[in-house]
């Protein structure tokens, strides 16, 4: 950027001479004065220089792009910097893996009522342990039979076989 | 006085004085911690980093300085700008399953609701229709005998 060019963004700054071969001039260009100005303040441009000169000259637009995220970020947040968003990132992730475990637990358990008789398919709880609750569950299946096969609600303590429905009507 | 130095003063070869702002964060028995960070940072830009805060904050300032140096020596080109990317990139994997894995659930819930309400139908219609032995329909109170007439 030397010769009638205007010099680069860190050159303005540091007030030098801008030379031809400046390590800073295509990547701090004089219309983004701020850009090269926070990258200076958090990392010093002697550093940035150092760490642009040990890289190949096609990664070092990556290399001041993310120096300038780094340096943005420590500028919004003194204390934690990249490392706030890292974590908050980190806490993000965990719990969506949480969520997708749920949910997988949920399909396979779906799947696996699709995959039974037929009367899981009318959403019958599987079968209880303790015998009050078995007592109460068998009136409610006896009840949701019922309302599927049609039959009009009679006493819990008769069960009727459909294909005797006959015997109902003689 | 030698002997009592902290890391960052004998890095920087400089008596270390009582208040030194690096010495509660840069004990001599650790000089990799101080090193990461002044080769990113520079002495001089973390001293200033540090005394800006309170001192109940500048641990935690000290740690995330290290941690970012560290990611930066062990990745000059993305530091850990490298690690947020993925991290962006995993929580946006995770949630297009998550939307799938809901959707299927969704689906599976749709299409097992109507399996029982076909089920439902095809024996609500079932018992009005299926004779007895003797061939005389059944019928329930809700159902006109009079078509069989017809």
């Amino acid at each position: 950027m030397g010769g009638g060019s205007s010099p680069c963004a860190s050159c303005k700054l540091l007030r030098r001479r801008c030379a031809k071969d400046c390590i800073f001039a295509p990547y701090f260009p004089p219309d983004d004065p701020h850009k090269f100005a926070i990258v200076h303040k958090v990392f010093g441009a002697s550093n940035v220089s150092k760490m642009l000169q040990e890289l190949p000259v096609h990664q070092r637009g990556d290399a001041v792009n993310s120096l300038v995220y780094e340096a943005n970020a420590r500028m919004r947040d003194p204390v934690y910097g990249c490392v706030g968003a890292i974590s908050y990132l980190q806490n993000q992730v965990s719990q969506l893996q949480m969520q997708l475990a749920v949910a997988q637990a949920e399909i396979l358990c779906i799947q696996m009522q699709q995959e039974q008789s037929p009367a899981a398919m009318v959403g019958l709880p599987p079968p209880p342990q303790d015998e009050k609750s078995s007592l109460l569950l068998a009136t409610n299946n006896f009840n949701n039979l019922q309302q599927c096969f049609g039959f009009a609600s009679t006493s819990s303590n008769v069960m009727q076989d459909p294909l005797k429905r006959e015997s109902l009507w003689t | 006085m030698n002997s009592g130095r902290c890391a960052a003063c004998k890095h920087l070869r400089r008596r270390c004085p009582s208040d030194c702002v690096f010495s509660p964060y840069f004990p001599a028995n650790n000089p990799r911690r101080f090193a990461y960070v002044h080769k990113i940072y520079g002495a001089s830009n973390v001293g200033k980093i540090l005394k800006d805060l309170p001192v109940n904050r500048q641990a935690e300032a000290a740690d995330s300085l290290y941690y970012e140096a560290y990611c930066r020596i062990k990745d000059p080109v993305y530091g850990c700008v490298g690690l947020i990317t993925i991290l962006h990139q995993q929580i946006y994997n995770a949630q297009c399953q998550l939307a799938r894995i809901q959707a299927e659930i969704a689906a599976l819930g749709t299409q097992s609701q109507s399996e029982v309400q076909q089920y439902q139908q095809v024996e609500n219609v079932g018992p009005s229709f299926l004779p007895d032995q003797n061939g005389v329909p059944n019928s329930t109170s809700y159902y006109d005998l009079s078509t069989w007439f017809d």
